[in-house]
């Protein structure tokens, strides 16, 4: 068993309606140190929920949430401030200022959070954009980058504050399959690079599985499953199943129409 | 007969709304400044934002500034002929733009430009993410988005609303010496034997109170164009801006009542 302080951030019993609609209703996660964490499930399962409620940007109507053992409550300024300065979110849409040059992005965090000289937050700005391989476009504005280097940018933005956990709010959405291919490789080259843990949502089963240490499922507002990839391949629970191979489930239901034969709607 | 209970109940029920709104801006106002102080490197947004309400919106307070004092000049020297006194022209002209005309007009041009620019940025950042990025990093957004702007118009809208006040009497001398034979001399000692320190005192209140309540309501509308009722995205972002421009116009000469009232 894992000892609880091999544990950056615990999740335990975390509900969340919006209005009279429940979207959370009793998740329980604890992501390891220096992993890749994915939390899968199809849309409107509430991932992004569960995901800006530990980041702090929603508030959760119950639960708690511990991060590296203290827990963060809106009671305590001081855990809730420490928890900010160590993590950092990689938004679906980037969330760039568009206004901003690539570098002032970059520049932002440290500009607004940190008393460094700045000399000292130029130096470290473009060394994360350099690592991003960005640095030939820092007096660029996120308009004038293609999407995947806006992605990039918004990760070189997330990592120049030298976080202990990142959030990844659905880093591949709308991207096509080869920008998804190097939005994943990309996190889990920088995570090995940088040594931070990633907790990442998204509903790419298979890119999901390849980078991540462990997975979970988000289903109607719990996680149904928790394990190891290989264990989320191998898992027999129906609900792990449909999720896993929906692909398969499409081929299945294209092989009649391809035929000829149009399924009737009212037949189960 | 029919019940009055419904109607009472809506009453209330609006009432509510409109003073938990007030609570929600006063707040808002109050957070912006307070976080102002705990902001690091605020003073390069702040220049940014004195260029921004300050140099961007200097054409439009020249022209029309230009054009109420021709104008004033006009109108003044036709009533002021009925009765044999063309020689107050420029105190007509001087006690009008400094008490009333100036701050006004300067405010509605900078509500209609600086305002609703402020609100459509604020609008866009907060669909986009961008304000919700901006606590995720730990900072706070009040402090960084809003403040700077409302120090700003402190400072911004008084100077504006001068420069107004003087192309104003330049063009009223240009209605009246140049087009109506008004002495020139006659014209401008009229206008130095008509002001007092008092008169460009309010004039210099009202602009900094227009300032601070005209950029405080585009930032709220802009800031919470989320919570817009019955619209998102593009459009929670144009019926907010909408509604700022329209309240902050309505604040100024609300304003404007209140404080002349208290200072006449």
């Amino acid at each position: 068993m894992t000892p609880a302080s091999d544990f950056l951030l615990r999740v335990e019993d975390l509900h969340k309606c919006f209005g009279e609609q429940p979207v959370l209703t009793g998740v329980t996660l604890d992501v390891p140190r220096g992993s890749v964490f994915s939390v899968l499930g199809p849309s409107g399962a509430g991932k992004s929920v569960l995901l800006k409620c530990v980041a702090g940007v929603e508030v959760p109507d119950r639960g708690r949430i511990s991060f590296d053992g203290r827990p963060l409550a809106s009671e305590n300024p001081a855990a809730d401030a420490d928890f900010r300065r160590r993590c950092s979110f990689l938004f679906q849409s980037n969330a760039l200022f568009d206004s901003l040059t690539a570098l002032e992005n970059v520049a932002l965090p440290l500009e607004q959070t940190t008393d460094l000289p700045e000399r000292d937050i130029r130096a470290r700005s473009l060394e994360a954009l350099r690592q991003l391989e960005l640095d030939r476009f820092a007096d660029r504005h996120p308009g004038q980058l293609s999407g995947g280097m806006q992605k990039r940018l918004a990760l070189a933005r997330a990592i120049v504050t030298r976080p202990e956990l990142v959030f990844f709010d659905e880093p591949t959405a709308g991207l096509d399959p080869l920008r998804r291919n190097a939005v994943f490789a990309m996190i889990a080259r920088y995570q090995r690079q940088f040594g931070f843990t990633a907790l990442v949502v998204t509903h790419d089963v298979p890119e999901a599985l390849l980078v991540s240490d462990r997975v979970a499922l988000l289903e109607h507002g719990r996680i149904g499953f928790c394990g190891a990839p290989a264990e989320f391949s191998a898992s027999a629970d129906p609900r792990v199943a449909e999720f896993r191979d929906s692909p398969a489930a499409l081929e299945r239901a294209l092989t009649g129409i391809r035929a000829g034969e149009i399924p009737n709607r009212d037949e189960p | 007969m029919i019940s009055p209970l419904p109607l009472v109940a809506a009453l209330g029920r609006h009432a509510l709304g409109l003073t938990a709104a007030l609570g929600d801006y006063a707040l808002f106002t109050a957070e912006s400044f307070r976080s102002a102080l705990r902001t690091r490197r605020l003073g390069r947004r702040f220049l940014r934002s004195i260029y921004e309400q300050g140099a961007l919106c200097l054409p439009v307070i020249l022209i029309v500034g230009a054009f109420t004092g021709l104008v004033l000049g006009l109108q003044g020297y036709y009533v002021l002929n009925r009765f044999g006194s063309q020689g107050l022209l420029g105190a007509l002209v001087a006690l009008s733009l400094v008490r009333e005309m100036a701050p006004v007009l300067a405010a509605l041009m900078l509500v209609g430009q600086a305002g609703s620019a402020l609100a459509a940025e604020l609008g866009i950042q907060r669909n986009s993410e961008q304000i919700v990025a901006l606590e995720t990093m730990g900072v706070n957004s009040h402090g960084y988005l809003v403040a700077p702007r409302l120090l700003a118009a402190l400072v911004v809208f008084p100077l504006q609303t001068a420069l107004f006040v003087a192309v104003g009497l330049w063009g009223g001398s240009i209605s009246g010496s140049l087009l109506l034979g008004v002495e020139d001399g006659v014209y401008w000692s009229a206008v130095e034997r008509a002001i007092e320190f008092a008169d460009v005192r309010e004039c210099f209140w009202k602009a900094a109170t227009f300032g601070l309540l005209t950029m405080s309501v585009c930032a709220y509308y802009g800031f919470n164009a989320h919570r817009c009722h019955g619209a998102t995205g593009a459009r929670a972002v144009s019926t907010s801006t909408t509604r700022a421009v329209v309240l902050s116009s309505i604040v100024v000469l609300a304003a404007d009542y209140v404080i002349t009232s208290f200072l006449v």
